[in-house]
């Protein structure tokens, strides 16, 4: 899933300062699951805005919605019916989600909410740690299953650096090496010569070196 | 043991203090609460088993929004005692009163009546 952080309820309330009305903007798909842009915390971001609002005496009137999806303009569009009435959406989805409102309402002021982090998955409840860097040409099974382009902080193809010790990475102690994971867990499924294919320099067209991508399925287009 | 608390202290009963919801403790400060506390069971004694310690860290994270809007985090705690402590129960409305009364009024205003 897409993962984010919120951003700090200053900076918020700092874009929708003067603002008239506002839509505090969810989505269901991953950052519901990633607890930080879904119904719920669309409830809690509007009511701590309230209370700021209260405070300062402003006129701002918060409003709430959650949309399915806020990648898919049919689910953007069922903003239609009602959106003139709002100056400002300030959107929790990731960072899709603002430019989507905005391209479909060019003359509403559309905010982010959250800062989109990283592609990752949850290691139990509340904690997510990054997993794909959308690198374009998925190379995972040559090594064992682990990345070491989105898990190595030099995202380094043949092997680790003089930097790993202890099988953690010098960037932090709380960091795994992952070159360390990758020949453990080759050693142990008898697929260590495997790492002595030595790997060119990997072709980053594919990832975003080769410009803004875009996905066209001809049998899927209308 | 007809103990005597504060009338000003509003009991919302809950099945467990893990029920309790960061959107609950905002939802009241929005509608002009000037204090909230939780009471959980004795940590260790949750029925639950860590519903009273999931409760500690939703007030805890309520005290950082709060702080991020500018008001005291103080005014809202978590309480831990055992429902067999009924004057512990009064004391901590009390004590807790009586630290709100020293912080003033919330300075959000209070929701109209409906």
């Amino acid at each position: 899933m897409i993962v984010g952080d919120s951003k700090p309820l200053e900076e918020i309330l700092e874009m929708i300062r003067d603002k008239g009305k506002v839509l505090v903007l969810g989505c269901r798909g991953c950052v519901t699951v990633c607890n930080v842009g879904g119904e719920k915390e669309v409830g809690i971001l509007a009511t701590a805005l309230r209370i700021a609002v209260k405070k300062q005496g402003w006129q701002t009137e918060i409003g709430e919605r959650t949309l399915e999806r806020q990648c898919d303009p049919e689910y953007i569009e069922e903003l239609a019916d009602d959106i003139e009435d709002y100056d400002a959406v300030v959107s929790i989805a990731c960072g899709v989600g603002p430019q989507f409102v905005s391209e479909r309402f060019p003359e509403i002021r559309v905010y982010p909410g959250i800062n989109t982090t990283f592609i990752g998955g949850a290691l139990e409840h509340g904690v997510w740690v990054e997993r794909c860097q959308s690198c374009g040409n998925c190379l995972v099974h040559h090594f064992g299953g682990l990345c070491p382009i989105a898990r190595c902080s030099k995202s380094l193809m043949n092997g680790p650096c003089g930097g790993s010790a202890n099988a953690k990475c010098e960037i932090d102690p709380n960091v795994d090496c992952v070159w360390h994971l990758i020949v453990e867990k080759m050693e142990k499924m008898g697929r260590l010569q495997e790492l002595a294919e030595v790997w060119p320099v990997k072709n980053w067209l594919t990832s975003r070196d080769g410009g803004p991508r875009k996905r066209v399925r001809e049998d899927l287009k209308q | 043991m007809r103990l005597q608390y504060p009338t000003n202290v509003r009991v919302i009963q809950l099945p467990c203090s893990g029920r309790v919801d960061i959107l609950h403790l905002l939802r009241s400060f929005e509608d002009g609460a000037d204090g909230v506390y939780v009471a959980g069971c004795m940590e260790g004694d949750c029925h639950f088993l860590t519903g009273n310690l999931k409760a500690r860290r939703k007030v805890e994270y309520v005290k950082k929004v709060l702080e991020a809007l500018g008001i005291e985090p103080e005014r809202i705690e978590m309480f831990n005692m055992s429902s067999a402590e009924g004057p512990r129960f009064a004391q901590v409305a009390r004590e807790f009163t009586e630290t709100i009364r020293g912080l003033g009024p919330s300075p959000v205003p209070k929701a109209k009546a409906a």
